[in-house]
Formats: structure tokens, C-alpha cells, sequence
């Protein structure tokens, strides 16, 4: 069963150079070792306080996303291609919000139909018209990447909005380092601590027109009961910004204040990590008490940035996603490096048709869900499960989208009976700003239970160190 | 500092204090109800003027009626209907370190974080496994824990005068609280008053607030109502009289004047406070009633915490 999937590992019995000193290591480790390590690791988890709350579950609010030592690494080569893959396809996402804020060159050209552009509900019109600072939306682009062979990767899908883990990426290689320093002594491993200093400079590097002088940054929360507030608060304590609410904003004259112990302070530049629909009551739901009144306007006028930018969820749309290889063409003149997982559209009635006849080995997706939630693993499900999916499925066929049951890699990971392969993704947080940056490494996620695809921390998934070596 | 990250300080160290407060209330009541009452059968309870004096009572005689010791107990250490019990407030002050963790230091986590979970151990144990002197021991080892944590560890910038703000103005609230229970007290006749059975109960006290030896040595001689009061409100050597709690907070009100450039409200209310505390005798205090003295010392402690409040936790300060 497992020969269908690509080992990262090993190949027909080989071990893959970039594995190369990790052969060996988990015999050399003694099993009571093992565990001391692993209820060591959990314990450095709780105590720095990284827990994980997940919607709507209820349960322990301050649980721990399980942590598997067994690194993933990549080679330097397969990084560099990779990265240069991530980051054209940031920049044409970029390019693509700036054009259908704008003219729409893309729609009118008929590459995109404007439908599926205009008609979104994450098109915020309230964006239409105005370009913010270099002409960025989407200042960190998460992007899910498989793989199913040596050569081959694919995308899952983009995040354009507030993609979340990248704590989980700089944590994980704090407590490798320190429990296996030999590991790191004995690899050439490329650091990603350099991450919040790099976020903050690209947010600082797109202050609005009307600041002039240093940008004061802040990162805006939903609060503490949010599932994220570990990250967000991580975040903002490594890149020395507060950590605002929304009750800590205000609008007065032409700029965003937040409330201090010295009194008002203006503030340039927001990373927000809440929906647009939360950001600004007046502008959006008026119910929100998450946002501040008059945001929008500020916004409008240059008195403040917001990253990522209102608006720039219409470019991580899962129905938007099939014209990525498109927008890459149109807008950057260049081939796609990394592929798209071929998509159909089941608002499409040939797609729907197809999906439906094929729906137990296909993996049906709402178009707007995320998280793992409300899909649909053909090949993992009971045919009443099956059956109950097709029935939501004809009901709104354009709510839904289907690939195919990717052969995601798998990767050794520590189970009960010893080390066995489990599926992985990665999501690399690419940074967009004056520059286009990457730190080398990511967030791999696996799926612990044994076959299972699901790698969401909502459905048990855990966490792995991302290793880019060195030349 | 963002104000709320302020305000989130300021209630740590309220919430703490607090919880020592009430664990040392339960210590006074456990220790009052060994006496035998003054009447003839049976013995004292004053669990109804600690609920009084605490600002519970109407909570508690709407859950439970009577005041039968176990209730009050459980009433004191674990209810989360109780806003100030001890569970109520370790909860509320690790919640608001939970908010802003990354101000804290990482023993300051550590001592608040220990707490929590090891009061959810207390809450899965059988009630009548439990021992109220063990549970009153823990809260007063963890408070103090977590204040060790500060001094050895935080910065010495605003937010450690904040934390100290929270500390020293609820400390000055909760010391004339736990005076009042000595009000509330009801001696049968005046006769009482200085006997045997008085002094008994003012130990008590003393002995709550840890303050027993201390006493001793600063006064020797026979515990009188005089000398106790005068410990408790006017001794700058007790870290928990009336005075000292106000001198701590004006120390840091003024280190926030100086730092902020600017002083506002806040430091005059708490100065005058602090000039007439100064200026006072036991005598003075007596004279104007020990019950009507300390009724308007916690009036004049809330309104410097609602300047503190106002100033600079709801940052509308220009």
C-alpha cells in the first residue's frame, strides 16, 4: 500500500541524499530516550504556550498539536526550484488583485470569466479603485504544496488572507535544536529565524503615502479566544509591534490611533489577522465588535495600510485557484513552475457530471471551506457517507470543486510501533513587499493516523521541523 | 504600553491578591468557629460578616441560604459563581496573563500557569478529601510564588508599576476589609470589649494576615484593640497596614508621573490619601468610628483605582 506513495526518504530501499544523516539516528535512539524527548518536547510546547484551541470542538481549549520529531527535509536544489515556483506564483496573485481592483485587464481579455471575478463574495467593492502602497495585497502568501514523486509537487491551494503557523515553523526548529543539537551540528540546515524581522521590514516597507517617518506597526487580533492568538502574540512579541484588539483602535481625523499608557498613538501600518468582514463595522457587518468604525476610510485615503489588503481573498478563491497557471502566463510572461492539481468545477455541468460519476475516488472541496472541513475523501469514506455528499453536491453543484486523491508523500514519523511513513504536506509563507522573500523552510504538517490524507490540525494532523540544507 | 496590556497587569495582580485575600478570609473563619461561643451552646461562627465583609453575601445566601461552614467553604475556594473566589480569581489572573503573555516573564508564567493547573487537580479531588488549611497554605505558596517571580524577574519599567498598582491598592482594600470583620464581630455586651474572648478574635486576625509574630515583636505586652489597629492602619513596618499599601502605591503612581512626563488625577487623589493617612492617630481613628473610618478608606481607595482606570487603562488620556 505504501509503495504507491513517494517515501521522501527512502527509494527502493536507498536512502535519499538529503536524508542522508538521519539514517540511522532513530535506531541509535534508545526507546526510553525516545519518550524523555518526546514528553520533553511536550513540555517545552506548554510551557512557552503554544496550544491549540479548535472551533466549535469544545474539549481542552489549551491543547497541543502533536509534535513528530522526525524532521522532513529538502535538498537545496529541489528548495531553489521550489522557491522560485512560490514566488512567481505570489507575485502573479499580487498582480491579479491589483488588475481586477483596476481595469481588469484579465476579464476583459477573457482569460477569467468576470463572473467568477465580480461576483465573488470575497470581491470587496469597497477595494475597487485603489491600489494600495506598491501595489500589494497579499504581503504573506501561504501556499499548500504536495508532493507525489521526486520532481513533482503541486498546489493545493493559495492563501492570500491571514495564512496561520508560521509560529508552529519558528517553534518547532527552536525545540529541535534544542533537544538534538548533534543533529543540527552534524547538517548544514539554513536558519528561519530571520522570519519576524523579514515580515516586519516588508510591512514596513509598504507604509501608506501620507506616514512619514518610521512606521509604527501593529498586528490586529480577534483576542484571545481566538484559535491563532498564541501566533499572534508570538509574532508580535519576536517583531517588537504591540499586539492590538480592535476596542484598542480608534479613528480620529485623518489616522488610526491606538490607545496607550502616554496617551493616542498613530499607527501606519496594520497586520490584521481577521476577516475582512470583521475590520471595519461601518464598512462591513455592522454587528462586528472585533473592528474599528472608520477603518476603511482611513485606508482609502493613505492614512493607514492594512496587510493583507481588503480584497485580497478574491485571489485565493478555490474557483479562482484553477486560473493561477493563467494569471502567471498573462501577467508575468513566464511558464507556471509549479503545477495545479487539475480541478473540476462542479458549477460546470460536464464537471458536475463527471465528479459525480467518479465521486468515490475524487476528493470534493467546498469552495470557500477551509480547514478540512466539509470535504469529502472519496476513496476514505463509506458509501452512505458518499451517497449523503452527492445529494449536498447536486443541490449546490457551484459550491463545490473535485480533484483527484493526490499520492501526497509520505515521510518517517514517530508512531507507537517505532518510525512508519506518514503523509505530509508544506506550507511555505512567502513574503511580499518592496521585495518578494522567502525564509527557507515552512510548515510541514503530517497526518498521524495511519493511510489517513488529512493533514489539518483540526482533524488531528501534527506538526514536523522543515529542513532547507545548505549548498 | 497599550492601555489594555496596562489594564491586563493591573488585573493579574488584583486577582492574585485577591485570592490570598479570600484564602485568608476562610483561614479567619475556620479559626473563629473553633471558639466556644460566648451565649452558652454550641460554638462561634462568624462565616455571615466574613461573607458580609468580603462584599458576598447576597451571592452566597442566594445560592445557599444558610451560612453552614462546608458551603462556605466551597463558597470561598472553588465556586466560579463567586467572583472572588480563589478559583475565580487564579482563573481570571491567568486568563489576563494568557492575553498577554509575551509581557510577562517566563518565571512570571510559569508561577501563574502552575497555579491554574494545579487547581484544576484541587477541583477533581472529592471535597471532603480536602483539607481548608492545605487549601488556604497552597493559594497563600502560589501568591507568593508569582510575586517572587516579579520582583526577581520583571523589568522595572511601567508595567511593573502597574502590576505593583494592582497589588498594593487591592492589598489596602482587602486589609481594611478583613479590619471590618472585626466590626461586624458583634461583641454580645461591651463588657466583652478588651476581654479574653475580644483579644482572642483580634489574634485571629493577626494570624490570618500572617502578622501574628510580627506583631509581638513590634508591641509586646497584652493585644489590645488599640495597639491592633494601630498595626493594621498606621505601622509602616507591617507590609500589609493601610499605610504602607498606600505609601507602595503612591511610590508607582509617582514612578508613572516621572516616566510618562506627566502626572495626572491619579497622583493628586492618591496623595492627599496618603497626607491624611500621615497625619493620622489611633485615637482619630476610634474617635470616628473603626467601622465609619474604614467604610470611607475603601470609598477613597476605589476612587484612586477608577483615576488609575481612567488615566491610563482606558488610554483616553491626551
Amino acid at each position: 500500500m505504501t509503495d504507491a506513495f513517494f517515501n521522501e526518504m527512502f527509494q527502493s530501499g536507498r536512502v535519499r541524499p538529503p536524508y542522508a544523516q538521519l539514517e540511522g539516528w532513530t535506531e541509535r535512539m534508545p526507546a526510553s530516550l525516545r519518550s524523555l524527548k518526546q514528553a520533553e518536547a511536550e513540555a517545552l510546547f506548554r510551557r512557552i504556550g503554544i496550544t491549540f484551541a479548535v472551533y466549535g470542538e469544545g474539549g481542552d481549549p489549551d491543547r497541543l498539536i502533536p509534535f513528530d520529531m522526525f524532521p522532513r527535509v529538502f535538498a537545496h536544489d529541489e528548495w531553489r526550484k521550489l522557491e522560485r515556483g512560490i514566488k512567481q506564483r505570489a507575485r502573479a496573485l499580487n498582480a491579479f488583485l491589483v488588475d481586477v481592483y483596476g481595469r481588469g485587464e484579465i476579464v476583459r481579455a477573457g482569460r477569467i470569466p468576470s463572473r467568477l471575478v465580480y461576483l465573488n463574495e470575497a470581491y470587496e467593492k469597497a477595494a475597487a479603485g485603489f491600489v494600495p502602497p506598491r501595489g500589494v495585497y497579499s504581503h504573506v502568501v501561504g501556499i499548500d504544496l504536495v508532493r507525489t514523486g521526486p520532481d513533482e509537487f503541486f498546489v493545493l491551494e493559495d492563501n492570500c488572507r491571514t495564512p496561520s503557523g508560521v509560529s508552529y515553523m519558528l517553534e518547532n526548529r527552536e525545540i529541535m535544536m534544542r533537544m538534538f543539537p548533534d543533529l543540527f551540528r552534524g547538517n548544514r540546515i539554513e536558519p528561519v529565524d530571520r522570519y519576524p524581522q523579514a515580515l516586519r521590514r516588508t510591512l514596513a516597507s509598504v507604509a501608506p503615502q501620507k506616514c512619514d517617518r518610521d512606521p509604527t506597526i501593529v498586528i490586529l487580533t480577534p483576542g484571545h479566544f481566538n484559535s491563532a492568538y498564541y501566533e499572534h502574540s508570538f509574532l508580535a512579541d519576536l517583531m517588537g509591534v504591540e499586539l492590538v484588539e480592535g476596542q484598542d483602535l480608534f479613528v480620529e481625523g485623518e489616522f488610526v490611533w491606538m490607545r496607550t499608557t502616554r496617551g493616542p498613538k498613530r499607527v501606519d501600518v496594520i497586520y490584521r489577522r481577521l476577516d475582512d468582514a470583521f475590520i471595519d463595522p461601518l464598512c462591513f457587518r455592522p454587528d462586528s465588535l472585533l473592528g474599528v468604525p472608520g477603518l476603511m476610510d482611513v485606508y482609502r485615503s493613505g492614512g493607514v495600510s492594512i496587510a493583507s489588503a481588503p480584497g485580497a481573498g478574491v485571489a485565493d478563491d478555490k474557483a479562482i485557484y484553477c486560473y493561477v497557471p493563467e494569471m502567471i502566463r498573462f501577467y508575468l510572461g513566464e511558464e507556471p513552475i509549479l503545477k495545479n492539481v487539475p480541478t473540476w468545477q462542479c458549477a460546470n455541468p460536464d464537471d458536475l457530471g463527471h465528479v459525480l460519476d467518479n465521486i468515490a475516488d475524487l476528493v470534493v472541496k467546498e469552495v470557500h471551506g477551509s480547514g478540512g472541513y466539509g470535504m469529502l475523501v472519496g476513496p476514505k469514506s463509506t458509501k452512505a457517507q458518499i451517497a449523503a455528499f452527492a445529494d449536498k453536491l447536486r443541490a449546490n453543484p457551484g459550491n463545490y470543486i473535485a480533484q483527484p486523491t493526490l499520492a501526497l508523500s509520505t515521510c518517517p514519523s514517530f508512531v507507537d510501533e517505532g518510525i512508519a511513513p506518514r503523509h505530509v504536506d508544506l506550507r511555505p509563507y512567502c513574503l511580499v513587499g518592496e521585495r518578494v522573500e522567502l525564509v527557507p523552510g515552512g510548515l510541514t504538517r503530517v497526518a498521524l493516523t495511519e493511510g489517513s490524507l488529512v493533514v489539518n490540525s483540526s482533524q488531528g494532523g501534527g506538526v514536523k521541523d522543515t529542513w532547507v540544507l545548505a549548498e | 504600553m497599550l492601555s489594555r496590556t496596562a489594564e491586563n497587569l493591573y488585573w493579574i495582580a488584583r486577582y492574585m491578591e485577591r485570592a490570598e485575600t479570600t484564602a485568608r478570609f476562610l483561614e479567619v473563619g475556620g479559626r473563629i468557629a473553633l471558639l466556644p461561643s460566648a451565649g452558652g451552646a454550641g460554638n462561634m461562627s462568624e462565616w455571615n460578616s466574613l461573607l458580609r465583609a468580603s462584599g458576598t453575601e447576597a451571592g452566597f445566601a442566594h445560592k445557599y441560604g444558610d451560612p453552614v461552614q462546608r458551603n462556605v467553604e466551597s463558597y470561598f475556594f472553588f465556586d466560579r459563581d463567586n467572583p472572588s473566589s480563589v478559583a475565580s480569581c487564579i482563573t481570571a489572573a491567568r486568563e489576563n496573563a494568557r492575553i498577554v503573555r509575551t509581557a510577562l516573564t517566563t518565571q512570571m508564567w510559569d508561577a501563574l500557569n502552575t497555579a491554574f493547573h494545579e487547581l484544576r487537580d484541587w477541583d477533581r479531588m472529592e471535597r471532603s478529601e480536602l483539607d481548608m488549611a492545605q487549601l488556604t497554605d497552597w493559594t497563600l505558596r502560589h501568591t507568593a510564588m508569582l510575586r517572587g517571580a516579579i520582583e526577581a524577574t520583571h523589568l522595572r519599567n511601567d508595567g511593573y508599576d502597574f502590576l505593583n498598582l494592582g497589588y498594593f491598592l487591592e492589598r489596602a482594600d482587602s486589609t481594611a476589609r478583613l479590619l471590618d470583620v472585626k466590626y461586624y464581630v458583634l461583641l454580645p455586651q461591651i463588657d466583652y470589649v478588651g476581654s479574653g474572648l475580644d483579644n482572642y478574635q483580634w489574634s485571629t486576625l493577626l494570624r490570618a494576615l500572617s502578622a501574628h509574630r510580627a506583631f509581638h515583636w513590634a508591641y509586646g505586652g497584652d493585644v489590645t484593640a488599640a495597639k491592633i489597629a494601630h498595626f493594621l492602619i498606621l505601622n509602616q513596618q507591617c507590609p500589609r497596614s493601610l499605610l504602607t499599601s498606600v505609601t507602595a502605591a503612591t511610590t508607582h503612581l509617582e514612578r508613572l508621573a516621572r516616566g510618562y512626563g506627566a502626572s495626572g488625577k491619579a497622583q493628586a487623589r492618591v496623595r492627599a490619601l496618603l497626607g491624611e493617612l500621615a497625619e493620622l492617630s489611633v485615637e482619630d481613628v476610634f474617635d470616628e468610628g473603626l467601622h465609619e473610618f474604614l467604610t470611607r478608606f475603601i470609598r477613597d481607595v476605589a476612587a484612586v483605582g477608577a483615576e488609575v482606570q481612567g488615566t491610563y487603562l482606558i488610554g483616553d488620556m491626551r
